[in-house]
């Protein structure tokens, strides 16, 4: 019987077992941020300890960033803190960080991928749930606590449990106008918000294989949004071809080893999945939330569900809750339900072929009068080739503001955040409460292209007939 | 460093209902700008129990008869959504010292467990029973026991579960595994020795 790709990476990183049972688990790569560091470093300095690895660890500021105005001191002095320990610690561990001036600052689930960093067969973790992203190239990536963030530094290595893995397999082509947003939307939809405890989720089928990287990373970085911890899609040519030429990819003899190495590491054809669910991608429509969880979502076609259609007395609460705090009626259109805000951005959606999608459907349109709309490029890389391709006036002259990279309005550490109980059309990752920095701000996820839509309407819209996107 | 072993919690217990208790919900993100973990007693749920204006919304938490409670009622998939510790750690520094819930994400469990948090997992109808009487008899003194896993409290003895090894931690006193991650350096380095770690070219 064949191996899964997470099983493979698991057996040749294991260091052994603890007494409590747990497998020890050697990491290839941790990613730092300004968030979910500084308290690991401390309590590292607390027990004496030194980073064992600060080779294998690399940072970039990305949470609290501001993303109009860069000037030192920051106004928010929390913000100061935080950016200038990330520094600190850093120098004084001699952990590579890339920082404002290097160029390569961004959202860290942007930069490693665009650096070459992110590589197939590897374990890569990072204090932060949409780790799971760089699973897109076919490595185990997960997010972790802060203690757990401790770990690694002090031994490259984790105490873990292994997951059962979940074949996600979705096959046909995609309809136009529909994204990898919108996989990963109608798969969490159909399989719930809770549906991946426990799991890993391997992408599979012919949908996923005709991705391109960017795609694949928006639909691994929302495996978590269905509670599984890692997603991650086998390495093909696809993948080696995105990494070819990556600031840290390799090169010349050994590039030709690491194929081989990475080809090593995808799941056997015999592979046995502890579960198999399938999906057709002619059945995916432009996707849309409604609620406060990312499980709670319709097409574009579709009416606000009512409660009492829910299936059981717990979602039949969980709905009339999430109705309440959303002020929607069961019934209404999500179609044309007026928005305040637009956000393009985030480490879903934030990549650079999200904004090549959307600039040819802006020119020459303009963003509806009383809506505001920020586009905020997830790394300073995506930011300059959307400059030398002249994508930043496009929006700008379509009336988005156009923002420097980091997480902005995805959850709103920095100023960007709703005010109120507005209403976003959002690219990002989560319609929680609150998430989107007002504690009555309201969220509805949806792809780059359906945020055009909503954008230049000024409503929930139909990307395909706002911008004949025909069959 | 020696740990305590957590073999069982004694005390009241609050419901905190509702499925996906996501951790921005049990603490928004402009709790997270800190650099220890030392100023989160008294933020969970924030934004659940207080108004804009600091005026209560009337939560459980903060209803006088469940004053002092050490143990959260919680539903499925709590504490989903993002990786922060400060979740777990703003509820174990509010003077919660166990969780009972129907599921948990897998991260905010590994973090719990990881800070000496019990969570443990009962059934939907288990959970049921317990949010009732700690409704109707709020002072009832429960006790989750690890070493047999039952939460009991008045009449009631409810089973619980957790996986066995995050039980032995806890138990053991072995939950904060950093000691036993450093008990083998040479195996750690023959790994760091072969995988392949990526460097700048140019």
């Amino acid at each position: 019987m064949g191996k899964t790709l997470y099983r493979k990476i698991w057996d040749a990183h294991t260091v052994g077992t603890l007494p409590d049972g747990r497998t020890q688990l050697f990491i290839d790569s941790l990613y730092l941020h300004e968030v979910t560091s500084p308290q690991a470093f401390a309590m590292l300095r607390e027990l004496g300890l030194p980073v064992l690895h600060p080779e294998r660890c690399y940072a970039t500021p990305d949470h609290i960033i501001p993303t109009d105005d860069r000037t030192e001191p920051y106004a928010d002095k929390r913000a100061a803190t935080m950016l200038s320990e990330l520094r600190r610690n850093c120098k004084e561990h001699g952990i590579r960080l890339f920082d404002m001036p290097s160029g390569q600052q961004g959202i860290v689930h942007m930069v490693m991928p665009e650096l070459g960093i992110t590589q197939p067969g590897m374990t890569i973790v990072c204090g932060d749930s949409h780790t799971a992203t760089h699973g897109a190239v076919g490595s185990i990536a997960m997010g972790i606590g802060t203690t757990q963030v401790r770990d690694v530094l002090a031994t490259q290595t984790l105490a873990m449990s292994p997951l059962k893995v979940r074949a996600v397999r979705v096959t046909g082509t995609l309809r136009p106008g529909v994204t990898a947003k919108d996989v990963a939307l109608h798969i969490i939809g159909r399989l719930g918000a809770k549906g991946g405890l426990g799991y890993a989720y391997e992408f599979c089928g012919s949908t996923i294989e005709d991705m391109d990287m960017d795609a694949r990373l928006t639909l691994c970085n929302l495996a978590i949004e269905g509670a599984a911890r890692c997603g991650y899609i086998n390495p093909d040519d696809k993948t080696f071809a995105y990494l070819k030429g990556r600031p840290y990819a390799p090169t010349g003899a050994a590039w030709d080893a690491a194929v081989e190495r990475w080809k090593s590491f995808a799941s056997d054809a015999d592979a046995e999945y502890d579960d198999v669910v399938e999906f057709r991608a002619e059945d995916i429509e432009p996707t849309v939330t409604w609620g406060i969880s990312p499980d709670m979502s319709i097409g574009i076609g579709e009416v606000v569900p009512s409660p009492e259609d829910a299936p059981d007395a717990e979602s039949r609460k969980a709905r009339t809750a999430a109705l309440e705090y959303m002020k929607l009626s069961p019934g209404t259109p999500i179609e044309g339900l007026p928005v305040n805000v637009v956000f393009i951005g985030s480490c879903t959606n934030g990549h650079i072929s999200d904004f090549r999608a959307v600039a040819p459907l802006l020119r020459g349109r303009k963003v509806a009068p009383g809506v505001r709309a920020l586009a905020v490029p997830g790394s300073q890389m995506t930011d300059r080739q959307c400059r030398e391709e002249g994508i930043d006036t496009i929006f700008r002259e379509a009336g988005f503001e156009w923002r420097l990279p980091g997480c902005s309005m995805c959850l709103a550490m920095n100023a960007d955040k709703l005010v109120g109980d507005e209403i976003c059309a959002s690219t990002s990752n989560r319609n929680f409460k609150g998430r989107q920095g007002s504690p009555t701000g309201r969220t509805l996820l949806m792809s780059p292209v359906m945020a055009a839509a909503a954008a230049v309407t000024g409503c929930v819209a139909d990307a395909r007939k706002v911008f004949q996107l025909g069959e | 460093m020696p740990l305590n072993k957590i073999t069982e919690v004694i005390g009241k217990a609050v419901p905190v209902p509702g499925a996906d208790m996501d951790t921005d919900r049990i603490i928004p993100a402009r709790f997270l700008k800190c650099i220890t973990f030392d100023e989160l007693a008294g933020t969970m749920f924030y934004d659940e129990r207080f108004n804009a204006d600091g005026s209560s919304k009337g939560h459980p938490i903060d209803a006088p008869q469940h004053a002092g409670a050490v143990i959260i009622l919680g539903g499925e998939n709590f504490g989903c959504g993002s990786s922060r510790e400060h979740a777990p750690q703003a509820i174990k520094r509010s003077g919660i010292a166990a969780v009972v819930a129907e599921s948990f994400a897998e991260i905010f469990f590994g973090n719990s467990t990881g800070i000496g948090l019990p969570c443990v997992c009962a059934s939907h109808d288990a959970l049921v029973q317990a949010m009732r009487l700690t409704e109707q008899a709020p002072d009832t003194a429960w006790t989750l026991s690890l070493a047999d896993m039952t939460l009991r409290g008045g009449e009631l003895c409810l089973p619980v579960r957790m996986p066995e090894e995050a039980r032995e931690a806890l138990m053991q006193g072995r939950w904060d595994a950093v000691v036993e991650l450093m008990n083998a350096p040479e195996a750690v380095e023959a790994l760091a020795a072969r995988m392949p770690n990526p460097q700048p070219h140019c």
